[in-house]
């Protein structure tokens, strides 16, 4: 038998370098995320003693309940500021490297960009625009290939969903033009 | 037996052409699911889900539970073959099954990891349909007060039990439970928490919600790590298959270990990932020779796998049986039977029978072709691997949009998807779990009304949880299990006191 032969090999030309330097530490990002909480628990915890947070004749009022946990979560995140800024060994964690953001922005600013392109294009064009435009940019894969699959994608999908499922989705003026 | 009856209906709903499809379907998509970097059972469910919205509530279920399992025993594929566990539960895997695919072994041990998880969920499921009855019969009984201990149980052993630092799973879990009362008040009908946004109004869905916490933050973070990959390719021949089986009598003691690990840590919410650690490590323990494994040991690849599969089953019964899932897959499905418009909990085994004993028939027969099909198509399915990540990346943002768009036809719930990946990012990489949130987002709802209803009920007087001998031990547990970590230090120091004391004794 040949199996010990390696028979699949997949590269990854454009992966991030493991020296990149480190663009936050994760402490920060508790620390960030902990007040972001802190504040959220905050704000609801407002509006729902605004809404009330006692007993009357039929039982606790509608904010009692969150209202508590909104104490609940404040507390944690609390706890979790403190013991985030005495820590002292997890300031050298890295949260993310210089070349891991740019991956990660690489998926994030295209999908932010087909949902923004999605209330005016509707969903099947811009579907069609992201696989294209991310397999032809990010990718760097051949623009046939990645026309062709991004159409066959998209095809598949609206032939599943609009004709053989009726799940309808946003659709804009490519639809409307062939009156559908 | 009536459970046996009910199960020969079951089996006869399901033979039908039509779901027999479905269960195919739904088995490929796992399986594919499975394999691919950055997608997982509960992302592949949940962005499936909406291809459901319009089947029957059985062929729905059929088809998603099929997804489920397809990506249990997808998960095995690449943990072998190219040493990059598919899933978490599959870390485990690796350590002795990739060795035995550098040894040539890789048909081997693709076959014992297919066989175990078989062997796994056909225990966890004949525990369902044995147990699950007679547990939501029990149910039955159960008031509001009872069933809002059942839920403080739940989400009290997630703080107690589980391995994140725990202010970190109060956090996830607080938030999943404020996010859940956000718009109508279903007992008074005000609005909570919505700040005047019509958006809110409708509150935060928990499956755009989930969507966006585990498919597209799951793209950022597979973003983040070197994509390349090397692996092995493996045909399996029936010669291989027969003479594992062959071999299968001699491991018993270790897939009944397992199985039992996994029906025991599915039920409680520690999921399969725990569950099939500790499979392989007291398999390793208990072996004459431990010194071999690691380097290529079939047992080392049953014990693991059973467990998981077994777990992962496992956490279905606390779902069907009480409506309260045991893993965060289990959830999500929850939240399907919602949407199809039925009402989980112990009432589903009376007021619907037949979806109920569908989906228990669908496991056994979904198991059986799910270990023909793996059996028989893995070299298909590995070479899927070799699509470039560029390639199927955008696929998935597509398909979760899609999915999340579906459930409520509002483009508010794009953006709501798009925050919660962020999120989820974020959360995952500083160690906030999201089991726990996705938990208490689907029965925050449910359990805020049960505490209201019993606060109604008693007058305000939280005794009502210690009105009689039920609902007090469920609430007493819930309590010990939430204080566990500071109990079990507690009798470790004692321990360690009578430990101590002899030996100053002695000196």
């Amino acid at each position: 038998m040949s199996q010990t032969d390696i028979e699949i090999v997949v590269d990854d030309p454009t992966a991030p370098e493991d020296d990149s330097p480190s663009v936050v530490s994760t402490r920060t990002i508790e620390i960030v995320v902990s007040l972001l909480l802190l504040a959220l628990a905050a704000t609801l915890g407002y509006d729902n003693w605004r809404t009330g947070i006692s007993w009357d004749s039929t039982g606790p009022e509608p904010g009692y309940f969150p209202f508590y946990l909104s104490v609940i979560l404040g507390g944690g995140s609390l706890y979790g500021l403190v013991s985030a800024l005495l820590s002292q060994h997890g300031g050298s964690q890295t949260f993310v490297t210089r070349a891991q953001l740019r991956r990660v922005l690489a998926v994030f600013v295209p999908t932010l960009l087909f949902c923004l392109a999605m209330q005016f294009l509707g969903l099947y064009v811009a579907s069609f625009l992201l696989i294209a435009g991310f397999m032809r940019l990010v990718g760097k894969i051949a623009l046939w290939k990645s026309l062709l699959t991004a159409f066959v994608f998209t095809a598949v999908m609206f032939v599943t969903f609009d004709i053989a499922f009726d799940v309808i989705m946003p659709k804009g003026p490519l639809e409307a033009a062939f009156g559908r | 037996m009536e459970a046996f009856g009910l199960l020969v209906q079951g089996f006869g709903v399901l033979l039908t052409g039509k779901t027999l499809v479905l269960m195919m379907v739904g088995l490929v998509l796992g399986i594919f699911v499975g394999v691919l970097p950055g997608l997982g059972g509960p992302n592949g469910v949940a962005i499936l889900l909406p291809l459901t919205f319009t089947m029957d509530p059985t062929s729905a279920i059929v088809m998603l539970s099929c997804i489920y399992w397809g990506a249990l025993f997808g998960g095995a594929i690449t943990s072998i073959l190219f040493n990059i566990p598919g899933e978490a539960w599959s870390v485990a895997t690796t350590f002795d099954g990739y060795p035995m695919a550098q040894q040539g072994r890789a048909a081997e041990a693709l076959t014992a990891a297919f066989t175990s998880s078989f062997i796994g969920s056909l225990v966890a499921v004949l525990l369902i349909t044995f147990l699950a009855p007679m547990i939501s019969s029990f149910a039955l009984k159960f008031g509001p007060p009872e069933f809002f201990a059942v839920y403080l149980l739940t989400f009290c052993s997630f703080v107690g039990l589980g391995r994140e630092a725990k202010h970190k799973t109060v956090i996830s879990m607080s938030l999943g439970l404020l996010l859940a009362g956000i718009g109508m008040d279903t007992v008074s009908g005000n609005l909570r928490m919505t700040f005047g946004s019509a958006e809110l109004l409708r509150g935060i869905n928990f499956l755009v919600a989930v969507i966006g916490l585990f498919g597209i933050s799951e793209i950022l973070l597979t973003m983040e790590e070197r994509l390349a990959l090397r692996g092995h390719a493996a045909g399996i021949s029936l010669r291989v298959v027969l003479s594992v089986w062959k071999d299968l009598p001699k491991y018993w003691v270790t897939l009944l270990r397992s199985s039992f690990i996994g029906c025991w840590l599915g039920i409680t919410p520690g999921g399969a990932i725990a569950a099939s650690f500790m499979g392989y490590n007291l398999a390793k323990r208990f072996s004459k020779d431990p010194e071999s494994f690691g380097k290529g040991r079939i047992e080392g690849v049953f014990a693991p796998e059973t467990a998981a599969h077994a777990s992962g089953t496992a956490a279905l019964l606390p779902m069907l049986a009480l409506g309260i899932p045991g893993s965060g897959t289990a959830a999500i499905l929850l939240g399907g039977l919602m949407v199809w418009g039925l009402n989980p909990g112990p009432l589903l085994f009376v007021e619907h029978k037949d979806f109920v004993w569908g989906l228990i028939a669908s496991m056994y027969l979904g198991n059986v072709v799910g270990l023909v099909l793996v059996l028989t198509t893995v070299p298909i399915f590995a070479s899927i691997l070799r699509v470039p990540f560029a390639a199927v990346a955008p696929m998935i943002v597509v398909s979760c949009a899609i999915g999340a768009y579906a459930i409520q036809n509002a483009m508010f719930d794009i953006w709501l998807m798009l925050g919660f990946g962020v999120v989820g990012y974020v959360f995952k990489k500083i160690g906030i779990p999201l089991a726990p949130f996705t938990l208490a987002l689907v029965l925050g709802n449910r359990a805020e009304d049960a505490f209201r209803l019993s606060m109604i009920g008693s007058g305000g007087n939280l005794k009502v949880f210690w009105s009689n001998g039920l609902v007090g031990s469920i609430a007493t547990l819930a309590i010990l299990l939430l204080f566990w970590p500071l109990i079990d230090r507690l009798l470790q120091r004692v321990g360690l006191a009578r430990q101590a004391k002899p030996v100053s004794g002695q000196a």
